[in-house]
Order: structure tokens, then sequence, then C-alpha cells
């Protein structure tokens, strides 16, 4: 048995200032060619193990203690001029934000050339044509074309090939992906995360994938590494890790996974809380100097109804409009055309008062959903003020009562900023359910949480809802959690709805070819417990 | 915490230019503007600190009233630029629309005049004296106050919150008062502070030039502009009054750095 | 790109109107009857009113505005009271002065502030970094006119290296002309590098979090590879529309320094024009210094999209 590409043993990172511990005693291996998965939430110190390898950790942390080899050659002490022969040489990196990992500055085509013209001895034509091969190989569609425009002219999608593409255009030994695919769209990321692997297959290149998401881990990965806090919880094959976990962390991480439950059965016929009908909304085309640009149709006919009580999930890619359905049926966007009847009164004409008070909304983004000039007490009782008939006792009772349920007793004086994103999405949950709305639109509700957070905010969601009997609308990119929680599923594209069922039905039986590449692109574990799981389902 | 000298150097400049400013509103040394030619353009000693002028006044007496002057002038001014500069720049950010772009196409046309100059032409419409200096100069800071304001209320209007807040069923008048401006006054804090320096400096420069704070009065601009033509024999008339303005200045810039580390968001978020 | 030019000046051309009519305004409101400033106080009713008609001054305001604006569009900017020359090629003339100083001085500070920001945030929370940071903040806070009274005095008249008062024409004689010019450009120099720095510095702070820097790391790129490639461009684009705002407040100040230098620039016409209560003059230089800062800006903007390629399309 040869020796392994990548040896990382005993690493131990700091902050320089505090001297908090970030990694502490960490140590694994990475095969040649081998697909390895670095498995941890926030603050696990998963990307400062990675970026570590490479010397490039961010100001203000440093490597304390440890070795790290890479084909034997020890990479702790070695000379800075050494170390950036092998940066993108021997090891390349992909990094998570595709907005801002590409030099907007600087031509796609001066971005990919620039590191072949530092370690490889080619003519300019060389260059360009390898480039050009490159930009093929990841099936972007005009080589050409793209070799000359700049970066902000590609979607997120586009912009993770063309990052790949420059990486593996110098055929590394090992490629660093961090979170690659995270801030991308479902099925985005399964062409760049397919693309990705057989490029490395082709190059023979061993693969680092950090990442949250154990659906990723199970079907790309070989072996991983789970990480919590700074300490290596737990390493092994992926199978072993995701069926059989030793430790309680990785369990843990495991049953966060939403699971199906049981089917409810069909509702009874009857006069559904809200039904939309011919919705439309229409983004105004940009103002020209004497000219409007044509409107661009966000939501194009839309028909959907919802029960009492019931969740609709509403699923679908990036711009596939669903986010704007959402907002549309709250009146926080106007509609260009259609109505939608809440109790059966038309509430789009009328600007109707009772369903504003009856209807929330839970945002995606706990950081900038809750003021920040405002104590968390503030923030839970703001609602309330449109219920005059409540006295300020009850008013304050109420209050209590809600973060009691939240699970946040005695955070009332707390500031949001003091908060953990999982605290504040259900200081979210609290200002929403404190009025006791029939009618709540949760937007991509845990999607910025860690993945334990999310089980335990999705639980949260899901008790509150029974308790309180409100209709929910869904929307998410995350077929899992959809999975967990609706009742019936709506599958959008492009600003209409494709397909709308129960949720056996569209997750058992879809009719729609986007709703079959939605859950194809879907990483579930593929083990046989979760395989079993699917077939009774 | 490297930048916490910054407050303690800032703070200190500053208290010590207010208790200056204070006391000489009751008392100085000497009569700054009491003139004795038998002890013209003495040098410092310990009967005057920093020396006489060419009238023979006290020097340490004169600046101590330019503080006084320049400190009531600087605030005064900041406080009408500050007022209606939020106030216009919050009634643009808030109606949006048609008003927003009449409003802001005069004041871009005002701004197209540095704002000294524009002191300047409103000091030759009402005349050079204090209540002048403290319209003029404030009028001319209006303008980049409120595109300030305006610009963060708009970009505050962005944010889910606001939404949060038109969800619950609040009107968008509340939500402007509950949400949007408590969340604008820490930009507006900052621009406050850095102004102050501004208008010092401007004051000064148009003393300077002779179209401020008419003499005999002290300014720190003033005396400068009267110590030009003894700059060679009398050295200390030119340095002092120039000390005064600079070290206030520091003041100023060292507070206000300070004051806008503490408002940045990542440090809050840490 | 052809969209984004258009767009740009559409949009100059109410600012510009907007000027006029708030110069305009300014000179109507200053108190006292222009004719009888300029005849004097016991002028002759019938040649009174004669001046008056000849500037038009009998006709409602409006019209009298756009009969000025007429005026205006063919270069005519009216004449001196004091010596009855043609303002306009006065204002041009002394100009020459005033952009000569201010160009040069931002130049250098620009081309010193960039590198030093860069250098700055490269090395954050160092002791250089301390120290350019603290240098910037004092240059910060001393005035122009003061820091030109102090390098007059060290360098005019203790060491006797530079002339003190006075001004040559470059066309006169190129030697002389520098010496005069060299403690005016330095004190502005000095001057604006404390606000270029610090603008520089923040500036590259936030590009070098961004995860393309990394990214160029990652690939290999030597660090002053790193730094002037794809660090200086994009911490450049922000401190070069800085430069514009720079220029205008320049312009604005220039009357100090040229006080204090005894340059014949445009502010000193501007003060002394005020103090001989010479309208013409002044409307004059308001109107022009307005005009320049508009087109300054201007330009600024258009050239804006050379160092982010993202603003043509946006």
């Amino acid at each position: 048995m040869t020796a392994p590409l990548l040896t990382v043993d005993h690493l131990r990172i700091e902050a320089a200032r505090t001297g908090a511990v970030v990694v502490d005693d960490v140590s694994f291996a990475i095969e040649r060619g081998e697909f390895l998965a670095v498995v941890g939430e926030s603050g696990s110190g998963k990307t400062a193990a990675a970026r570590a390898i490479l010397g490039l950790l961010p100001p203000g942390l440093r490597r304390v203690g440890g070795a790290i080899r890479l084909d034997g050659e020890d990479l702790a002490d070695i000379a800075p001029r050494r170390m950036r022969a092998l940066r993108g040489r021997s090891v390349g990196m992909v990094f998570q934000e595709p907005m801002v990992s590409l030099n907007p500055a600087i031509s796609v085509g001066a971005q990919m050339a620039e590191g072949l013209a530092l370690h490889e001895r080619l003519t300019r034509g060389e260059i360009r044509q390898r480039c050009l091969d490159m930009l093929a190989r990841v099936q972007i569609r005009d080589p050409e074309r793209t070799f000359d425009a700049y970066p902000h002219e590609f979607s997120g999608g586009m912009r993770q090939r063309i990052m790949l593409a420059s990486v593996m255009l110098l055929k590394p030994k090992l490629l660093l992906a961090d979170e690659p695919t995270t801030a991308l769209d479902t099925l985005s990321q399964r062409e760049v995360l397919d693309l990705m692997v057989e490029l490395a297959r082709d190059h023979g290149t061993a693969v680092m994938l950090i990442t949250h998401n154990l659906g990723l881990v199970s079907r790309y990965a070989q072996r991983a590494v789970v990480l919590r806090q700074g300490k290596l919880v737990e390493t092994g094959s992926v199978r072993q890790i995701l069926s059989a976990p030793r430790e309680a962390y990785t369990r843990q991480l495991v049953d966060a996974l939403p699971r199906r439950r049981a089917a409810t059965g069909p509702r009874a016929a009857g006069e559904p809380l809200i039904s939309v009908r011919g919705l439309k909304v229409a983004f105004g085309g940009r103002q020209r100097l004497f000219r409007r640009d044509a409107d661009v149709a966000a939501i194009n006919g839309v028909d959907l109804e919802i029960g009492a009580s019931e969740t609709v999930a509403v699923v679908g890619g990036s711009g596939s409009g669903k986010t704007t359905l959402g907002r549309a049926m709250l009146r926080l966007i106007p509609a260009a055309a259609g109505e939608i009847r809440f109790q059966g009164r038309d509430v789009i004409a009328t600007r109707d008062r009772a369903f504003r008070l009856a209807s929330q909304l839970v945002f995606q983004d706990p950081y900038s959903s809750l003021d920040p000039r405002m104590r968390v007490g503030e923030i839970v009782a703001e609602p309330l003020r449109h219920v005059p008939e409540l006295s300020s006792s009850e008013r304050d009772r109420r209050v209590a009562s809600m973060l009691d349920e939240v699970g946040l007793a005695g955070f009332a004086q707390r500031w949001p900023h003091e908060l953990s994103g999982g605290q504040r999405q259900r200081i979210a949950i609290a200002r929403a359910i404190v009025r006791h709305p029939s009618f709540v639109v949760a937007d991509e509700p845990v999607s910025a949480l860690d993945m334990t957070i999310q089980a335990q905010v999705l639980k949260l969601f899901e008790r509150l809802q029974a308790q309180y009997g409100f209709a929910c609308l869904f929307i998410s990119h995350d077929l899992a959690a959809v999975e967990q929680v609706a009742d019936r599923v709506v599958v959008m594209q492009g600003g209409r709805i494709v397909e709308q069922g129960s949720r056996d039905d569209v997750f058992d039986r879809p009719q729609h070819e986007y709703t079959r590449a939605l859950l194809a692109a879907t990483p579930v574990l593929d083990f046989a417990g979760q395989a079993a799981a699917r077939a009774s389902g | 915490m490297k930048w916490r000298i910054n407050t303690v150097i800032g703070g200190a400049l500053i208290g010590l230019v207010l208790g200056t400013a204070a006391t000489a509103a009751f008392w100085t040394p000497f009569d700054p503007l009491r003139i004795n030619l038998k002890a013209r353009l003495h040098a410092p000693s310990a009967l005057h600190w920093f020396g006489t002028d060419e009238f023979g006044r006290d020097v340490l007496s004169r600046l101590m009233a330019g503080a006084a002057a320049s400190v009531v002038v600087a605030l005064a001014t900041v406080l009408i630029a500050v007022g209606v500069g939020v106030l216009v720049g919050g009634v643009a950010g808030y109606l949006r629309g048609w008003t927003d772009r009449i409003i802001m196409a005069v004041n871009d046309a005002l701004l197209a005049f540095p704002g000294i100059l524009l002191a300047l032409a409103v000091m030759i419409v009402i005349g050079a004296n204090k209540s002048g200096l403290v319209l003029a100069l404030g009028l001319a800071y209006i303008p980049s106050v409120a595109r300030v304001v305006r610009g963060t209320v708009l970009s505050i209007r962005e944010k889910e919150y606001i939404e949060a807040s038109r969800v619950i069923g609040n009107s968008e008048f509340y939500s402007m008062l509950r949400h949007v401006l408590p969340n604008a006054i820490a930009p507006v804090a900052v621009l406050a502070t850095s102004m102050f320096g501004w208008v010092l400096l401007a004051e000064s420069a148009l003393s300077f030039l002779g179209l401020g704070v008419p003499p005999p009065a002290p300014t720190w601009g003033n005396m400068l502009a009267a110590s030009r033509p003894y700059m060679e024999t009398a050295a200390w008339l030119s340095i002092a009054p120039g000390l005064c303005i600079a070290l206030t200045l520091l003041g100023i810039n060292l507070l206000g750095d300070s004051l806008r580390d503490s408002f940045d968001p990542r440090m809050a978020h840490g | 790109m052809l969209g984004y030019l258009a767009r740009r000046l559409a949009m100059t051309i109410p600012t510009l109107l907007l000027v006029a009519v708030a110069v305009f305004t300014l000179v109507r409101l200053i108190p006292g009857d222009p004719v009888q400033v300029m005849l004097g106080d016991n002028a002759d009713p019938a040649q009174a009113a004669q001046l008056r008609a000849q500037l038009g001054l009998d006709q409602p305001v409006p019209l009298q505005f756009l009969y000025w604006l007429g005026k205006l569009a063919t270069g005519d900017l009216g004449h001196s009271i004091t010596n009855n020359l043609p303002v306009l090629p006065l204002i041009l003339e002394r100009f020459q002065v005033s952009a000569t100083i201010v160009l040069v001085a931002v130049g250098l500070a620009a081309c010193i502030a960039v590198v030093a920001g860069l250098v700055a945030a490269w090395k954050q929370n160092s002791a250089l970094d301390l120290a350019i940071v603290g240098g910037a903040t004092l240059l910060l806070s001393i005035p122009s006119f003061w820091l030109g009274l102090l390098l007059l005095l060290l360098f005019g008249l203790k060491l006797k290296w530079l002339p003190v008062i006075g001004y040559v024409p470059f066309s006169e004689n190129v030697w002389q002309a520098t010496l005069f010019m060299v403690l005016p450009i330095v004190t502005l120099t000095a001057v604006e590098i404390g606000v270029l720095t610090r603008m520089a510095r923040a500036a590259s702070i936030e590009v070098l979090r961004l995860e393309y820097v990394t990214h160029a790391r990652a690939k290999g790129v030597p660090e002053w590879l790193v730094l002037g490639r794809h660090v200086l461009p994009n911490a450049f684009a922000p401190t070069w529309t800085l430069i514009g705002l720079v220029l205008g407040h320049l312009l604005g100040g220039i009357a100090v320094i040229e006080t204090v230098f005894t340059l014949p620039g445009l502010g000193r016409l501007l003060v002394d024009s005020i103090f001989a209560r010479d309208y013409p003059v002044v409307q004059g230089c308001l109107l022009f210094t307005a005009v320049i800062y508009v087109v300054v800006n201007l330009i600024v903007d258009l050239c804006y999209p050379l160092f982010d390629p993202r603003v043509a399309v946006a």
C-alpha cells in the first residue's frame, strides 16, 4: 500500500488575538484519487482545516501545531516560494460564494490563464486553447465568448463551473472544495458536483469536499471526517458513518435529516381558506431614458388553494417565482391580474384589513428580519399592537408564554445581535405566531441554519402548527424538508405551476419532467435503511 | 482593542476644547479685547503664556475666547444642517417617487458648489457676522446631510424587518418612526461628528479670508490671518491658533473613527 | 456602454440648469441696487435708467433669467464693474493658476495615498499600519492654510530656499514659476493625502477579505501580483469616485491657499471681487466653479467603467 497523498497530523489552529482554539488536534489522511468529505456545522473548523493545507488561513488565525504532509513533503514550515509553486499546481481550491470568488475587474479568460501562465511554459495561443477546451469540457455553451466576458455576466451555477474549469486546468493532485454548491439551487448543485467528480476521475485528482450536507456526502464521497467545534468526532467510510454512526453527535446529525412523516388523510371537502385564481405578477422593466423595457412576468397565471391548517409546499429552482408567489399572496407585491380570496372574500380589491391581520410571514434570513434596535420582547409584542382588546398585562403574558413556547423563556430583554441564528429564527417564528394567524407564509425558514438547528426549528414549527392550526405556504428549495412538513406540494418553474398534488403523489409518482429532474438532483441518504423507508413511504 | 486609544485621545482633546470654551464664557486671564500698546508683540512669558499680539492683547485669552466662538458656531451650524438635512432627506426617502426626484435634483445642484463656496455666497447675501456665518454654513452643509439620510433611509427600507413590520399591519408612517429612524441614527451621528470638524475648518478658513466673524472679536481663523505680517518676528502668533484648530480637528477625527467602529455592523455581530 | 454614457450625460443637464438658477437667484438676493453700486450714490436718475435698460433690469425677472441664460450660452458672463473687462477671459486666465496647482496636487496625493492605503491594509493592525493611519489622520487634521504658513515660515523665511511672495507665469520663466508653485502644491498634497489614504485603506481592506483574493493566492499567484492585479484595481474604484469630490473640495478651498501664497488664482479673484462688490465677477466665479465641479464629476463617472466592468451593464 502506497503512502497517502495528504496526511494531516494533530493539526491545531488558534485565533491569534484571543487564543481561542479553532481546530483542536485533528488528524486525517486522503488517498490518491479518493473522494473525502469533511462534514461539520458552523464553528466546526472545517474551513480553517482546509485552508491551513495551503497556508491560506484568514488573518487572525494561525496554525500553532501539527504537521501537514503532501506526497511526503512537509507543508508546515515550507518556504513561501515553494508553497506558491504547490498552490494551484498540486492543490487546487474551489470556493463557496460564486458571486465573490471571481475577480469582477478581470475577464474570465485572463483569470483562467493566470494559473497556467504561472505554472507551465506555454505560448499564449496554447494557453488560450487549453482554456477554451476546458470551458467546453465543463459544458459552457460558447467558450470563445465566455473567455472574453466578465464574471458578472454569468449566473451562480455558470460561475462555479468557470471556477471549477480554471482550477482543474492545472490537473492538481488534490482539490479542496469548500461548500462549492451551497449557494446554488438543487439542479445546478447536481450539475456542478457531477462535473467535479468526472473531472477528478479523468485527472486522478483526490477531492476533499467540505460540506454540511449529508445528502451530498452519501452521494459523492467514499470516506468522511466529522468535525465538531474544532474536534474530530469520527472518521470512517460513508456507509458506516451514515448507517451505523459510532458517536452520539454523528447520530444526531443523521437523525437531523428530514424524514417523511405519515401522510395526512384527504382533507374534508369544503371552502378553502385561501384560493388564488389566475394570479399574475409583473416586475416593471428598467426605466430607460425615453422608454421602459417590457415588463417581466414573475408569476404568470397561478391557481392555488390552501385549506385551513394545511401545509402547502412550493418548490422550484431559483427564478421559478416561488418567493414572489409568497409575497404576492400576502399583498406585499401588487398583483397584475387575478384574484386572491380569503374565507371567500376578495382581498385584493378591498385591501382587506382582516386578511392582513390574519396572515404572517417568516423570513429566510434571521439576521436581517429582526430590527437590530429593538429588544426581543418588543419584537414579539409588536404584532399585538393591532389587537386592541388585549390589556397590557395580558399582552405581556402572551409574549412571555410565546417566548416560552419557542424555548426562549426569559429572553425578552435581549438584543437580536446577542442571539444565534437558530434563536433568531425562533424569535421570528414567535413574532409570526403571537397574534394567532390563520395563514403563515414561511419563505425558506430553515435554509440559513445549521443542520441540527434546522431539525429543531422544523420540529418547533410543526408543533406550533398542530397547536394553533394555521395554514402554511412553505416555500423551499430543499425537497427533503418539504417531504417532512408538507401535506401538498406545488412545483413551480418559470412563474407557472407545472405540477401540484399530494405530497406522496408528487414525490413517488412525479408527472412532470421538471419535478423528476428536481427529485433526481436532490441528494438523499443512499443506504439501506433510508432506501427501505422510501420504498415503503 | 487598539482603537480604544482613539476614543481616549479624541475624547480628551474634545473635552479640553469644550471645557476651555465653557470657561471662556465666564473667565479669561485677561480681557481678550483690551488693547495695551505698551505690551505689543511680547514673546511668551510667565505673565502671557502665549505672548501678546500686535495690539498687546493677551493671546491665551484670545485663544480661549476663540474656542468659545468656534464651538458655538460649529455646534449651531451642525444643529441646523442635521435638523433640516434629516427632515429633507427623510421626506425624500419616505415619499420616494417624484417628490424624491425633485428634492434630490435641487440637492445635487446645491452639492455642485463646494460647501465653503456655498457658504461664501450666502454670506454675501446676509452679511458677515456670527449669526450670518452660522446660517451660511448651515445652509451649505444641508445638502450633504440630506443625501446621506436619504440613502440610509432607502437602504433601511429594503431590509426584511421593514417588510416584517408591514406584514404585522403597521402603517408605513409607523414603520418609518419605529424602525427606520432609530436605525438611521448611527450613520447620522457619525456624519454629524465629522461635520463638526468640517464646519470648524470652514469657519476658520472664512475668518482667515476676512469673510467670517469680523474682528476685533477673536476667532482662531482671524487670529491666524492677522498674524501674517508678523510671521517672521512673532512666530507664536501664527503657531498657537493653528495648533488649536489642528488639535481640535484631530480630536474630532479620532472620536469620529471610534464612533464609526462602534456602529459597524460587523463589530456588532462579532 | 453607450447607454451608460448617454444616461450620465443626460443627468447633468438638469443639474447645470439648477446651478444656473441658483447663481442667478443668489445675485438677485444681494441687498442693494446693482445700478447704484455701479454708478455710486450721486448718480443721475436718467443715466441710471439707461444703465438699467442696458442691463435688462427693467424687464420681469423670469425674462431677465432667460436673457442672462442666452448670454451664458454664448460665453458672455458680463463685464467686471471694477475694470470693465469681460468676465470669462478674466476667469479663464486665473483658472490656469488654480487648475495647475490642484491637478498636480491631486495627482501626487492620489499616487501616494493609493500605495500607502494598500500597504496599510495589507499589513492591517501592524505597527506600519498604525503609523500610516496615524499619519493620515494627523494630515487630515491640519488646516491647509496653517500648514502653508508654517512651510512658508520654514522654507521661505528661515531657510530662504524658496521665494515667499509673488508669482511668475510658466510662459515667462519655467524654473521661477516652478519655485513659486512648490509650496502651494506640497501643502495641498499633504492635506489631501490624509483623506485619500484613509479611503484607499478602507477600500483595500474590503477587497482583501473577498474570496477572489484568496482564490488568486490559491492559484499560486505571488503576493505582489495579488496586490497589484487583484486588489489594487478593485480597491481603486471607490477611491477614484472620491477624487472627484476632493477636486471640488480643493476648488472651494483654493482661495485660502492662494491667499497664503499670494497667487493670482480663481479663488483669490472671487474673494477680491466680494470685497470690491464686483458682482458680475462673483457670479461668474461661482458659476464657473460649479460647472467645473459638475464636469469633473462627470468625467470621473465616465471613467468609472474602466475600473469596474459591472457598471457598464448595470
